[in-house]
């Protein structure tokens, strides 16, 4: 079942196109907002809202990777790795990050504090290596800086 | 010299509110369109100026805004903002949406105007968050102050603006995908033609233009297609942002005049090579490109000049391969993108780029055999230009058959070594 909230804001978001279906990646940005994740059931009733069929739904659900499909932690690493991270190095905070929270890549702690993902590309290059938690952006990263950032997330 | 892009933008503060940017004249361009010129004079306007699409084409922004058909008033027509900027080393667009979102808006209003478009929508890349912000905080001051909405400054003009946050996936930023991506779709290009200024957002007449390239408007608008013209080194009219990233000593952006030679950018703005670190090639404008070497210092910026020498200068910003950084590996990191970037959509793409991934990463892991080289040249050939859907691929491989060509000989030592004689 959709939260009211949820429902309220995907009426919104439908309101800026001409045909409800339009807002499907609205629809699973915002429930993903509200339940960190998208849920089978919550494709459902995302496609009951905008009068699509569940694979339709899933299709769309399934074909972008900021859409979860599956459960992530409280906070969620987005660690740059593409070609400019990897100039500057990113590749030793990904080691550090290993040994410090024991996850690798798409990994998710035994806390549910972190998950830990690859993303190419935050638009950071001039600031390399770069990385993202939640919605916040850290760049120029150093393993000292890693460690008193990853504090600030509970 | 002249900024007109960045000289209202102070990165350390908040951007300028829509009253502050009015009194530095940044909606001029819209009191004069929409008050003294039809759309027709516009368009004229802006294709006299010989204004280039900056999202990396190229192609003549008034030239696309005229084949949009005008004689069926009724029909609904939409303009659209690629502010996807997903090329990874590419930052400019960026730089533009945080600093100075009226700009963009203004440009909007004007090309809109041009096209008589009633609807726009602003695709924004996920991670934009601050320029998310910024542009929705813009956008609700610009409808209160009836610039955007019901017959703006009493006109009879119409447009509504919205702003679309995406979920990610490169291609998005492919005009066709990005059309269905914004009709709630997997974003997979579309065939062309119908060209999207016939047949775009659900089926009607529709402009995709980038972020720099709505950002000039208002300007050109205002001050006219010679000024625009007569800020450049070159043919092509304007100032550009170019940006570089890498081991230089000051990476970052810098508007210069269309036609910098390549050699100012790296060495004045950027600093040129960091300390212990010797500079190998570059690629000009994301990852998309073809590598350029030393002996292009001298090329100038420009897509012409650039073209000239088998490279594209594409979103102008440039990312440096150093002589500490292995070329292979530096490859196998740009193909890993692509591959997994690939909409899966037609065969060359889903099935061409994973394998040169494999073969990048045998010959990095030193598992590399001299007949490698002949499937990753024949592989590229097979992803030409005409030979896939949309051009993800042969971007892909244009960086890739210029490193084959430029570092071959690294390529044949990690082959002979059996190992990446960087590690």
């Amino acid at each position: 079942m959709l939260l009211e909230e949820e429902k309220k804001e995907i009426q919104q978001e439908i309101g800026q196109y001409p045909h409800p279906s339009a807002a499907c990646i609205d629809a699973l940005k915002l429930v993903q907002k509200h339940r960190g994740w998208v849920s089978d059931e919550s494709v459902k009733d995302i496609a009951q809202v905008l009068q699509m069929s569940n694979e339709e739904v899933e299709s769309v659900a399934t074909f972008y990777s900021r859409i979860y499909r599956k459960p992530v932690g409280r906070n969620v690493i987005l660690l740059c790795d593409g070609i400019c991270c990897m100039i500057l190095g990113y590749e030793t905070i990904y080691e550090h990050l290993y040994k410090m929270l024991g996850i690798s890549w798409g990994q998710t702690t035994l806390d549910n504090r972190f998950t830990l993902l690859p993303i190419s590309c935050l638009g950071d290059c001039d600031h390399a290596p770069s990385m993202m938690i939640n919605n916040d952006h850290f760049n120029r990263l150093t393993i000292q800086e890693v460690d008193e950032i990853l504090e600030k997330y509970t | 010299m002249e900024k007109p892009l960045t000289q209202h933008i102070h990165p350390e503060t908040v951007p300028y509110s829509l009253i502050e940017y009015q009194k530095v004249g940044g909606y001029a361009g819209v009191h004069k369109a929409l008050k003294e010129m039809t759309p027709v004079e516009v368009t004229n306007l802006v294709k006299s100026s010989n204004l280039l699409g900056r999202g990396g084409a190229g192609f003549p922004t008034g030239v696309k805004w005229s084949l949009v058909p005008m004689d069926n008033e009724q029909e609904a027509r939409y303009l659209i903002c690629n502010a996807d900027e997903m090329e990874p080393g590419t930052f400019k667009d960026r730089y533009l949406l945080e600093g100075n979102p009226h700009q963009l808006i203004a440009g909007m209003i004007i090309a809109a105007y041009a096209i008589q478009a009633q609807t726009s929508y602003i695709f924004l890349r996920w991670a934009y968050k601050k320029a998310e912000n910024e542009l929705r905080k813009a956008i609700a001051e610009t409808y209160e102050a009836g610039l955007l909405g019901k017959n703006i400054l009493g006109t009879g003009f119409n447009l509504e603006m919205n702003v679309h946050s995406s979920a990610g996936r490169y291609i998005c930023g492919e005009e066709t995908a990005l059309l269905n991506s914004l009709e709630g779709k997997r974003a997979i290009p579309r065939t062309k033609p119908p060209f999207p200024a016939i047949s775009g957002l659900f089926g009607k007449p529709t402009v995709v233009n980038n972020v720099e390239t709505l950002c000039w408007i208002s300007h050109i608008v205002d001050h006219g297609a010679d000024w625009f013209k007569g800020l450049s080194l070159t043919e092509t009219g304007g100032t550009k942002i170019f940006g570089v990233s890498g081991k230089v000593n000051n990476p970052g952006l810098w508007e210069l005049p269309m036609g910098t030679t390549i050699r100012e950018i790296l060495e004045d703005k950027a600093g040129g090579m960091l300390d212990g670190y010797r500079f190998r090639g570059l690629l000009p404008g994301g990852t998309s490109t073809d590598f350029l070497i030393e002996e292009h210092m001298d090329v100038k910026m420009d897509y012409s000049t650039v073209g000239a020498v088998h490279s594209r200068m594409g979103t102008g910003t440039m990312i440096i391969l150093d002589d500490r950084t292995c070329p292979v590996k530096f490859l196998l990191n740009i193909e890993h993108f692509f591959a997994i970037e690939s909409c899966g959509f037609c065969t060359p793409c889903r099935e061409g780029l994973p394998w040169i991934e494999k073969i990048l990463n045998a010959i990095e892991t030193g598992q590399g055999r001299m007949e490698h080289l002949d499937i990753l040249k024949s592989q590229s050939n097979y992803m030409a230009p005409g030979n896939t859907f949309c051009a993800h691929a042969p971007g892909a491989v244009e960086p890739l058959q210029s490193g084959l060509n430029y570092f071959y000989e690294d390529f044949v030592s990690h082959i002979h070594q059996k190992k990446c004689p960087w590690k």
